[in-house]
């Protein structure tokens, strides 16, 4: 097993890697789940990161990027600590996922893609994440919190800038 | 593969199964279009451009994915299948800028033609365009983003074809695009970057005007170009080049190199320094007028009647008084074949001396002399071709790094190896590029070429797989010569053999005999035809013992004994680290391009036309003979054959006996040929001539006719007696070998001087510090602080 010396991760994630680099049969399998593993763990993809995992899996730096560039939720710069993820696609635009998405612009001053000066919020427009049922839906880091109203959106956002919310990563 | 029959718009057609259908049509002269399609690249089907209609197919297919079937029924234009590639047209037009006028690609855009054939100027897509500023990548790779229709060429011609992989496509959808593999984050001015070796293939597969090369871009049309195929000045590998020459002021220039016709060994191939490294011919630095050094010790410009007169009459003067031995003549390695026997037959029948030499990049005298009398097992001889190269079933590389120093035999191993699955061995003492393709590896200690031949003797894995291969080519690196090299020859009894040496004509000057031991052809200089034949013509007894190598001939100048050193298109002084003060007694004569090391020690220099500016031939490393074109041309330079032939009539010497030209002095059979047979491209002298017959002049040969040099070599240089013109003229590679028996003896000691030039894919010996292009390329590489490219292990 090629461990690599001075893993810029850490140990149990680097660890992890060890291994994921042994269980799939074509080694650059194990891409994708790096990179969400590595973005877990910096809280996006660094440079230092596609280097590393370039050279764990005997790839070149270009195929990690072709890859990364392909999936939106893979990211290349940091984000606040809680990104928050507007649903606008068909069922939560229908149950009002765009006055959703005004309203947390409006009260968090950032736009698209774009952190609070405090570092606490990123906010981003995404597609469908898989919650239609309980449109209109949104995702906070990996907690969902579902049939949002502008005035529940409000407590979530204070819950979270309270301390309060739910932190799973 | 058995045949199968199809039929093809009506067209009874058969083809080996297996065959991909568009190949096929295109065989039987049915064309059918594709962007994404690239002959010898893998599959793409991602352009929906070649979508043919196949009886019983629920749906269109595409062409290129489909191998032909027994009784397949193709149709490959119907009003169905227009509008089908139509609408593919607008889809791909939905942001392409159409800006045809300003596009290089204009006039030779394949989207363009598309567009013409199918009409989809109207779009459904009117949206606005999304347009994003060109990007420069290097030097001489530019993107302009809009224009690119996502072929994936580029990224296949770079991976597949080039080794090299530094091509991407990022993001998703509509907008993705091609990404080099320099990260604008990890560029110092942030913006993306390639690091690569410039090759440009990217930019020759490019359907479109998306990749486009930095020295060509907005200076010129394709229709506005002359296009001249010739053969690249640069390595010893001998790849063709169509050069695209536009008039100025002083001449006509070279713009643009490529080899889109696919003609000669290296098909569409070309590197860094083909593609892009002839501009040294326009450099501002190039000598214009003849100089000659002044009572005060400078060099000043004078006529070319006074600078030939002066320099004729001084070399006279030291042959008479010194004698014909204290002269020393120093020939090039990339003047053309007739220029390097012209020279060589001037210093042994006009000054009358062997004191010839050239800078050696390779043991030819060994190999003609090892390979004499020996055959493959089938009966052929041994001496192999580039074209073996690319298709021979095994090829053992002894030493040498082809990806730096002969990149065309590089891409043909890679491509005999991808498409053939050809056997690569490879021994080196360093971990070479072309170990990524070898089936097998074994490493040899630096110096320690000599172990490894006893190596094979013995019976190690390496060994045994090497000697099992029934038809091998062996290309030999310059670390192996002389004694070695003889002894590796004999170690493997049946293969072919070829020589990695530097320049153009690096082969071509060792066969012409510009060397001081053996004469043309490697005959004797001692008892041959040849020997005789320059006795009966020189003005003085040509001595039939060996004369000084290049080495001597600085040691006889240190020593007071060189009176006169006549230096033809080369650098001795640079290339060999010669101490200059060792010329200050010898009148030295240099014929070059530009003011070089040695020039500027010289008393007389003459501005001499390059490679891209004369006519003749050269033959490569292999022993391929091939024409050179005259494609540029510069008012005030004279090609290196005619300055000889000037030089020797200055000197007193009758020029019909050095050029066989006009009527009657040929051999019989040749001299009802005025140049005729020559066709147009052999030079400014012939075209004069058909100019004449056209006029009902009375035709007359020049003696600065290289080709009725041409005609002497193939009378008395055995090996290129076999030489055929129509081939030749035709623009076609042929392969020289030595003759089979009567070569010189090798005799114990013999010095072989080789000095590799050490080049690597953005140096090209002299040339380099006058290649603006070359400079830039180098100083871009070395911006680059990671490597972004695979290890060779």
């Amino acid at each position: 097993m090629s461990t690599i010396p001075n893993s810029i991760f850490t140990p149990a994630t680097a660890a992890r890697f060890d291994k994921l680099a042994t269980i799939y049969p074509v080694k650059r399998s194990a891409l994708v789940p790096m990179l969400l593993y590595a973005q877990d763990d910096l809280g996006y993809v660094s440079d230092a990161a596609i280097s590393e995992i370039a050279k764990r899996l005997d790839l070149l730096e270009l195929d990690v990027r072709n890859v990364l560039s392909y999936y939106s939720m893979l990211r290349t710069a940091p984000v606040g600590k809680y990104n928050v993820q507007v649903c606008t696609n068909i069922s939560c635009m229908l149950r009002g996922g765009f006055e959703l998405l005004d309203h947390c612009k409006k009260t968090l001053h950032i736009g698209h893609k774009e952190t609070t000066a405090d570092g606490m919020f990123s906010l981003e427009e995404v597609e469908c994440i898989g919650a239609c049922c309980w449109a209109p839906a949104v995702q906070v880091n990996y907690d969902f919190h579902e049939d949002l109203t502008p005035a529940k959106m409000d407590a979530v956002l204070a819950d979270y800038r309270e301390g309060r919310g739910k932190d799973v990563k | 593969m058995p045949d199968v029959n199809f039929i093809v718009d009506g067209k009874k057609l058969t083809a080996p199964a297996g065959t991909l259908l568009i190949d096929a049509c295109k065989s039987a002269g049915i064309e059918i279009p594709a962007f994404c399609y690239y002959p010898g690249l893998s599959l793409q089907a991602a352009c929906r451009m070649c979508v043919v209609r196949i009886e019983k197919a629920p749906k269109l297919g595409t062409a290129c994915t489909t191998t032909v079937a027994e009784g397949m029924n193709v149709t490959t234009e119907s009003p169905e299948i227009a509008q089908a590639r139509k609408a593919t047209l607008q889809l791909l037009l939905g942001n392409h800028p159409l800006d045809c006028p300003v596009c290089d690609a204009g006039g030779e855009c394949e989207l363009q033609d598309m567009t013409f054939k199918y009409g989809a100027a109207d779009s459904f897509y009117a949206e606005p365009k999304n347009h994003r500023e060109e990007q420069k990548w290097s030097p001489v790779v530019y993107f302009d983003r809009p224009r690119c229709i996502l072929c994936y060429r580029c990224v296949r011609m770079c991976g597949e074809g080039m080794d090299i992989f530094a091509l991407g496509v990022q993001n998703r959808g509509s907008s993705s695009i091609i990404a080099p593999n320099v990260a604008p984050s990890e560029s110092p001015d942030h913006m993306a970057a390639l690091d690569c070796e410039q090759c440009g293939m990217c930019i020759d597969a490019c359907p479109v005007g998306a990749l486009t090369s930095g020295t060509y871009r907005y200076k010129t049309r394709p229709w506005e170009m002359n296009h001249v195929a010739t053969v690249c000045t640069h390595c010893g590998d001998g790849c063709k080049t169509t050069l695209g020459v536009r008039s100025v002021n002083e001449g006509s220039e070279i713009v643009r190199g490529d080899n889109r016709d696919k003609s000669g060994m290296n098909g569409d191939f070309l590197c860094n320094k083909g593609r892009y490294a002839f501009d040294f011919a326009n450099n501002i630095e190039r000598l214009s007028s003849p100089l000659v050094r002044q009572s005060d010790g400078k060099l000043k410009p004078v006529s070319w009647e006074e600078a030939l007169t002066f320099a004729g009459k001084k070399l006279r003067e030291l042959r008479d008084a010194k004698g014909a031995n204290s002269i020393g003549v120093i020939g090039s390695n990339r003047t053309t074949n007739e220029e390097s026997y012209l020279l060589q037959k001037f210093a042994r029948t006009v000054i009358g001396t062997n004191n010839i030499d050239h800078h050696r990049t390779a043991d030819f005298v060994t190999l003609a002399t090892a390979l004499q009398g020996t055959t493959t097992a089938d009966g052929k001889p041994r001496f192999a071709s580039q074209r073996c190269v690319e298709k021979s079933p095994a090829i053992l590389l002894i030493g040498g790094d082809p990806t730096n120093e002969a990149p065309l035999t590089a891409w043909n191993i890679r491509t005999n190896v991808r498409l053939n699955k050809a056997r690569l061995y490879v021994a080196n003492h360093q971990d070479i590029k072309l170990k990524r393709q070898a089936k097998a590896f074994a490493p040899v200690a630096e110096f320690g070429y000599a172990a490894f031949i006893d190596s094979l003797a013995s019976a190690n894995d390496f060994s045994t797989a090497v000697k099992a291969e029934e038809k091998l080519v062996v290309v030999v690196g310059n670390e192996l010569r002389g004694g070695e090299l003889a002894k590796l020859i004999a170690a493997l009894p049946h293969a072919k053999f070829a020589l990695l040496a530097d320049y153009a004509n690096s082969r071509g000057a060792s066969d012409m005999g510009v060397l001081p031991d053996v004469l043309p052809g490697y005959q004797s200089l001692k008892g041959s035809t040849l020997a005789s034949e320059y006795g009966a013509a020189g003005q003085s007894q040509v001595a039939d013992a060996p004369g000084l190598d290049l080495l001597g001939m600085f040691d006889a100048a240190s020593a007071g004994h060189l009176s006169a050193l006549y230096v033809v298109g080369s650098n001795p002084i640079k290339r060999f680290g010669i101490d200059a003060s060792a010329l200050k007694n010898t009148f030295v004569i240099v014929q070059d391009m530009f003011l070089t090391e040695t020039a500027v020690l010289a008393d007389v220099v003459f501005p001499a036309a390059n490679l891209y500016e004369k006519a003749g031939s050269v033959t490569n490393s292999y022993g391929d003979l091939q024409l050179v074109a005259k494609a540029a041309d510069k008012a005030g330079v004279r090609s290196d054959f005619e300055l000889i032939v000037r030089l020797a009539d200055k000197f007193g010497h009758d020029v019909k006996t050095l050029v066989p030209f006009g009527k009657g002095l040929r051999a019989a059979g040749m001299s009802g040929d005025m140049g005729q047979t020559r066709g147009a491209q052999s030079g400014e002298a012939d075209r004069h001539s058909v100019w004449l017959t056209a006029n009902n002049l009375e035709p007359k040969l020049s003696p600065f006719d290289p080709f009725a040099i041409l005609d002497e070599i193939q009378r008395v240089v055995p090996g290129y007696d076999k030489l055929l013109r129509l081939q030749l003229l035709s623009g076609n590679d042929q392969h020289i070998a030595p003759a089979a028996s009567g070569l010189v003896q090798i005799q114990t000691g013999r010095k072989d001087l080789v000095l590799p030039a050490a080049d690597t894919l953005f140096t090209s010996g002299s040339l380099t510090r006058f290649s603006p292009m070359l400079q830039d390329v180098q100083r871009h590489q070395a911006s680059e602080h990671t490597d972004h490219l695979a290890s060779a292990d």
